[in-house]
């Protein structure tokens, strides 16, 4: 079995050693700092962790504030209640004054697990890609996690980040070339291909084994950047294959699929099969089982990609 | 020194400007602009270290309108003060303007924050009052909001942070002019009593006719003494201030006089001087 690692842990890790550096650098979190990971950062440098107790909304509002006066702020907490319940703030207080805060959201999608709906989001990259200005990264593993982290801070102007919780397989070196913007071409394919992002790369890679196996070529996308989203690698893909499979732990209503189907619509006109959550809430469960319950395994992947060719 | 008079004479100015605005854009809220004027104007009159040469000074105290509808009130001041020629925002609300129906930071010189969104440059302010902590600047951060606007919870929220963190920098100025849109606060959501409310979150409370520049001016420089907790001025306003046909009337919370109208309130309001 491989090294394991969930990005929430990269992306702890990556802020301390970030810290170190940066000094204008604001970490916050809402109650939540032992599951997001912003604890290790608040023991380092507790001079520049606010805990803004359990109220995100102000949360957001403050980092706004922060950020207005020159600082780069972190500001954490579930994907749920960053991205959902303080949507407007940050719409309207970081997203129209295009200010520099980071929303590094954890526990994304259903791999939440036992918690079960109410904390699983999966409108998330939909709603905070709608925001003009954004930047919206959602990496697959550790490496890539601190990396985005990395190139979240160095840009100006708002950044959404996706992270999860659960412990997810390691694909890429430490070393590995992250640049906001640019897919990255995992495995190469002529027959298929499947655009995945977040942990639904990892499904990827082992669906592209299994039709491999079967004589299927299949290249594997990793898109880590939501938005602004490469389009030169979708439209190589649409037009060296026969067909795009895209793969995401998050609603196919307005997420990658959507983005994804966006520019072939536009660019070059292909058949998309999106593997994602089908308009539904998610359930308690373990991760695995929830993936399995909503078809967003490899198997699943396997499946559509079949169905195209 | 606080010259009554130098800031009497801009707050005057700053009603027609006001009136002249709206008017010319045929939309807009008179009714709080207008009871937000004489405090606008003992701020950055009298109190507010700013510098319209050097919007982006250092050490340049802050101000956030958070209550972002007044965003004439606060256009005036600006204006008045120098940021800009205060004829520009007579293009108010007209597509291509700076001057948005609501505060935009990006496109006007002094705008410390874009607001709108009631509640939401409470929370900002919070923000800049800690990041002036963190890099041991003794500016202050000015915020106004308005009575209604205390019924979002992201305000009580703000309120709870600012205490928690002990920010003596950040004075904030309640609009208390006793309406919103549908009506009077007391049967549209009951926000009183207000003193207690903000006394019980940990903040120190003032109050001060909100018209009595004098005293708003006393009531400021009594908060610079005020340490460990945030400092809360409620100002007891008229909706309308200064035109009579407006006074204390809901329904001109967010609607344009029209021509007639406009003559008779820029007639009442004694002319530029």
């Amino acid at each position: 079995m491989a090294e394991k690692m969930a990005t929430r842990q990269a992306y702890g890790e990556a802020l301390v050693e970030i810290g170190e550096k940066n000094k204008d650098l604001v970490v916050m979190d809402a109650d939540l700092s032992k599951s997001t990971m912003t604890a290790s950062f608040s023991k380092a440098f507790p001079e520049r962790f606010f805990n803004m107790g359990i109220a995100e909304q102000n949360m957001y509002g403050v980092a706004a504030g922060l950020a207005a006066s020159g600082k780069t702020v972190v500001a954490s907490t579930f994907a749920m209640f960053a991205a959902g319940r303080a949507f407007e703030i940050i719409r309207n207080s970081i997203g129209y004054p295009h200010l520099n805060v980071k929303i590094c959201a954890t526990h994304a999608g259903v791999t939440v697990g036992e918690d079960g709906a109410s904390h699983q989001a999966i409108e998330d990259i939909s709603l905070m890609r709608s925001i003009p200005g954004m930047t919206v990264l959602n990496p697959s593993d550790g490496a890539s996690a601190k990396k985005a982290i990395e190139a979240a801070i160095e840009m100006k102007g708002p950044c959404y980040v996706r992270l999860g919780r659960a412990a997810v397989p390691v694909i890429y070196d430490e070393d590995m070339d992250f640049e906001i913007g640019k897919g990255i071409t995992v495995k190469d394919g002529n027959d298929v291909a499947i655009i995945a992002t977040g942990i639904m790369v990892n499904e990827a890679v082992i669906a592209a084994e299994q039709l491999a196996a079967e004589g299927i070529s299949a290249r594997v996308i990793d898109i880590h950047t939501i938005k602004p989203i490469d389009e030169e690698i979708i439209v190589k893909a649409a037009k060296e294959t026969k067909g795009i499979v895209t793969a995401e732990e998050h609603s196919v209503i307005g997420g990658l699929g959507s983005a994804v189907a966006e520019v072939t619509a536009k660019e070059a006109p292909a058949k998309v099969k999106m593997i994602g959550i089908k308009d539904k809430f998610g359930q308690s469960g373990k991760p695995n089982q929830l993936m399995e319950a909503y078809e967003i395994t490899a198997a699943d992947i396997v499946k559509a990609c079949k169905e195209l060719l | 020194m606080l010259n009554v008079d130098e800031v009497r004479i801009a707050a005057r100015n700053m009603r027609q400007d006001i009136i002249k605005a709206i008017s010319a854009a045929g939309s807009g809220h008179p009714g709080g602009s207008l009871s937000a004027a004489d405090i606008l104007a003992t701020l950055y009159f009298y109190k507010m270290n700013v510098d319209p040469e050097n919007p982006d000074m250092t050490n340049r105290d802050k101000f956030v309108l958070s209550k972002g509808h007044a965003a004439p009130a606060l256009y005036a001041a600006l204006g008045r003060k120098g940021f800009f020629d205060v004829e520009e925002m007579y293009s108010l609300r007209k597509i291509g303007s700076i001057f948005q129906g609501h505060p935009d930071m990006k496109k006007i010189p002094g705008v410390e924050m874009s607001t709108g969104s009631l509640g939401q440059g409470f929370s900002t302010a919070v923000g800049m009052a800690i990041a002036n902590k963190l890099d041991g600047r003794k500016s202050k951060v000015y915020v106004l909001l308005g009575d209604g606007e205390i019924q979002e919870g992201i305000v009580w929220e703000a309120a709870m942070s600012a205490a928690h963190y002990k920010l003596d920098n950040i004075v904030a100025i309640l609009d208390n002019n006793g309406l919103q849109i549908d009506g009077r606060n007391d049967d549209v959501m009951k926000v009183a009593p207000i003193y207690e409310k903000f006394e019980s979150f940990g903040w120190e409370v003032m109050e001060t006719d909100g018209h009595d520049i004098e005293e708003i001016a006393e009531k400021l420089d009594a908060a610079d003494e005020i340490e460990g907790k945030p400092v809360m001025i409620i100002a007891r306003t008229v909706k309308g201030k200064g035109v009579s046909f407006m006074e204390d009337e809901a329904g001109w919370h967010g609607k344009a006089p029209n021509a007639e109208e406009t003559e008779k309130a820029l007639a009442e309001l004694g002319g530029e001087q």
